[in-house]
């Protein structure tokens, strides 16, 4: 899957003092690719348009501007109608366990719902031996087929949204925040569960997420995102062990790390993110950047390729 | 290391809640206690009962269905079990104060932020408005919120989470409390501004010298900040001990276990994150022996049938027959 110059803006009922519509730019001219196999993780804090870029990406929003590849094919004007056959390649899954599954349908009918749409098992046995199978595959006990999800718990629940997205078959994944909403014990068995199909049925995922130490566990390549835009892309060593943009070193430094007191010796950000609204022109990180330079605000800095496809968005890096 | 003072002393503390599907053990026996000064962190898992304990402490458990069974909580020598209701609430807010994890439901939405601190301050001192004011504006000039003037007019949804929580903080400082309960203060929030806080509230405590109780989820968290540590566990203490204790040599399974799960940025590429088999148990059915059994990779016979009992490690103390077995049974 391939992204070029893709933004999204929410529009709102605002007006600047010459009579513009303001708009939330959640995305904000975003170009990557996702390679054949790979895990890409996307990370940024909160409000930065990870979300919404995962939702756009598959078409749950409609993009503003820009175009979304899929093996090559536009699908930025598909139709409903032919979006369905992209979505039987493409699957998402959600954050909140407990809003992404229908209270009302049973475990079974909610794996099997993707297949009903598809219409790709109309035989009721072999329908059955395709949820049967997939239940297996996300460590889900078979006799809970007929259950519902309030009987389950958030890690469970998370595993029945695997299953549904693995359902048709897809080649790739987006994950938005699939361990967010868990503890750390049941976080590390979603991790595993995620590597280990990853590679046995030789997924794509997009990993999308704000907790950089599980981001670094499944992704290979990593996407910093601020205020929408994009701020880094590297391989996964590259960015947590040569991070280029100012921004991805204050993210890298402000997670608490078990057994170092690193806390005294914190960098710590100073300042709040700024509204999405009217995002700092040019680079969006200099209202917070140590490094700012009056530059900064003045010029618009595109991603420049490091080498190795390690692209920054900052003038400064080398 | 000289003796601190204690300032709070839970002992032995059973919190219930009476639900439709049978009594719930949300706290089933916890003993501990904090110096005066010193932060103390509270770990374990969602429903292992620390926020329960917390609340406890404020008696604030919901009734129904919630009631502390028995125990006794000494704060400053005196049981605040034996407290009314009235006498708590002049503690609560003046000598313990309490911050909650999402600083939008605990703030009032129709009031000024400089209002909310004020009240705070009017019900527990005689002052004049005038005076309260001074204080709230004081409050937020603490807690590092720029242009506190103007901030002291505004409404809590003209702020960001950090800054809601900063006001937070500086309406459970208002009146310089002896103990600050932080109840997962940071999980709302991004790392960024996680860092922060953090800082801040290790700033005011150098400060004011007062003590915190920190309850959070996050391991990394702990380990920046707190100098002991408790690890809970459906209900239970199972370790408590330093930092350096609980994290360079965890001594009860589950403790190993947590630590042994939480992805670092500094592990080795490729490296499978260890598991905890199972689920957290039932607390309202009947339990026999050692809660973390089932899902312990170390369980003999004897800890499904045996409730272990606290061993001293010098430096705190643990919940496991694998230590005592270890010839360590005095």
């Amino acid at each position: 899957m391939k992204v070029e110059e893709l933004s999204k803006y929410f529009p709102l009922k605002k007006f600047d003092e010459n009579r513009q519509r303001l708009y939330v730019k959640a995305v904000d001219n975003v170009s990557f690719s996702v390679h054949e196999g790979e895990t890409l993780g996307i990370v940024g804090e909160s409000g930065c348009g990870k979300s919404t870029l995962g939702r756009t990406m598959i078409r749950l929003q409609e993009p503003t501007n820009g175009h979304i590849y899929f093996q090559g094919e536009d699908i930025t004007g598909l139709k409903e109608r032919q979006m369905r056959r992209i979505r039987k390649k493409v699957q998402i899954m959600f954050q909140d366990p407990y809003a992404s599954l229908d209270p009302r349908m049973t475990v079974g009918d909610i794996i099997a719902e993707p297949i009903d749409i598809q219409k790709m098992y109309p035989d009721k046995k072999q329908r059955l031996a395709r949820i049967l199978e997939l239940m297996e595959l996300c460590g889900l006990n078979k006799e809970y087929i007929t259950r519902y999800p309030h009987e389950f718990s958030g890690g469970q629940r998370q595993r029945i949204g695997i299953a549904r997205a693995l359902s048709v078959n897809p080649k790739l994944i987006i994950c938005d925040e699939p361990v967010s909403a868990l503890d750390v014990s049941i976080q590390s068995q979603i991790i595993n569960l995620l590597i280990d199909l990853k590679k046995s049925l030789n997924l794509s995922l997009v990993f999308i997420s704000h907790d950089l130490s599980v981001v670094k566990h499944i992704a290979d390549r990593v996407v910093v995102m601020y205020l929408g835009r994009i701020m880094e892309i590297g391989t996964k060593k590259e960015i947590f062990e040569n991070p280029q943009h100012p921004y991805t070193q204050a993210l890298l430094s402000s997670i608490p790390v078990i057994g170092e007191n690193s806390f005294e010796t914190m960098q710590v950000l100073e300042g709040e993110l700024p509204s999405p609204v009217n995002p700092p022109p040019c680079c969006p990180f200099h209202t917070r950047c140590p490094k700012a330079v009056p530059e900064c605000a003045k010029m618009i800095q595109p991603l420049r390729n490091l080498g190795d496809g390690h692209m920054v968005s900052c003038w400064k890096a080398k | 290391m000289t003796e601190k003072e204690t300032l709070l002393e839970v002992k032995d503390l059973h919190t219930y809640l009476y639900l439709e599907q049978g009594v719930s053990k949300a706290l089933n026996g916890i003993t501990f206690d904090i110096k005066k000064g010193e932060t103390l962190g509270v770990v374990g898992e969602s429903g292992c009962g620390k926020s329960m304990t917390a609340l406890s402490i404020m008696q604030l458990v919901p009734d129904p269905p919630g009631k502390i069974a028995s125990g006794e909580i000494r704060f400053q020598g005196e049981n605040l079990l034996e407290k009314n209701k009235r006498e708590m609430r002049e503690i609560r807010g003046s000598r313990i104060a309490m911050i909650f994890q999402e600083p939008m439901t605990s703030l009032n939405p129709v009031m000024t932020v400089g209002k909310q601190i004020e009240e705070t301050i009017r019900i527990h001192e005689s002052v004049s408005k005038a005076e309260a004011k001074k204080r709230a504006i004081e409050m937020l000039k603490l807690v590092k919120i720029p242009e506190p003037e103007q901030r002291y007019y505004e409404y809590p949804h003209q702020l960001s989470g950090g800054m809601r929580q900063r006001v937070m903080i500086a309406i459970a400082l208002a009146c310089h409390p002896d103990l600050l309960i932080c109840d997962e203060p940071t999980t709302a929030l991004d790392v960024t501004v996680q860092a922060q806080i953090l800082k801040l509230i290790a700033e005011l405590q150098k400060k004011t010298g007062m003590s915190v109780m920190l309850i959070t989820h996050d391991l990394g968290v702990i380990s920046q900040v707190a100098e002991r540590i408790i690890i809970m566990y459906a209900g239970r203490i199972v370790e408590y001990g330093t930092r350096q204790s609980v994290f360079t040599n965890p001594l009860h399974p589950y403790t190993e276990a947590l630590l042994k799960s939480v992805p670092r940025l500094s592990d080795e590429d490729g490296k499978e994150l260890y598991m905890i088999k199972g689920m957290v148990p039932d607390l309202t059915k009947e339990q026999r022996g050692c809660l973390f059994a089932e899902r312990c990779p170390y369980a003999e016979k004897r800890c499904f049938e045996e409730e272990p009992k606290l061993y001293d490690t010098g430096s705190g103390r643990v919940c496991c027959h694998r230590y005592g077995k270890r010839g360590n049974d005095k």
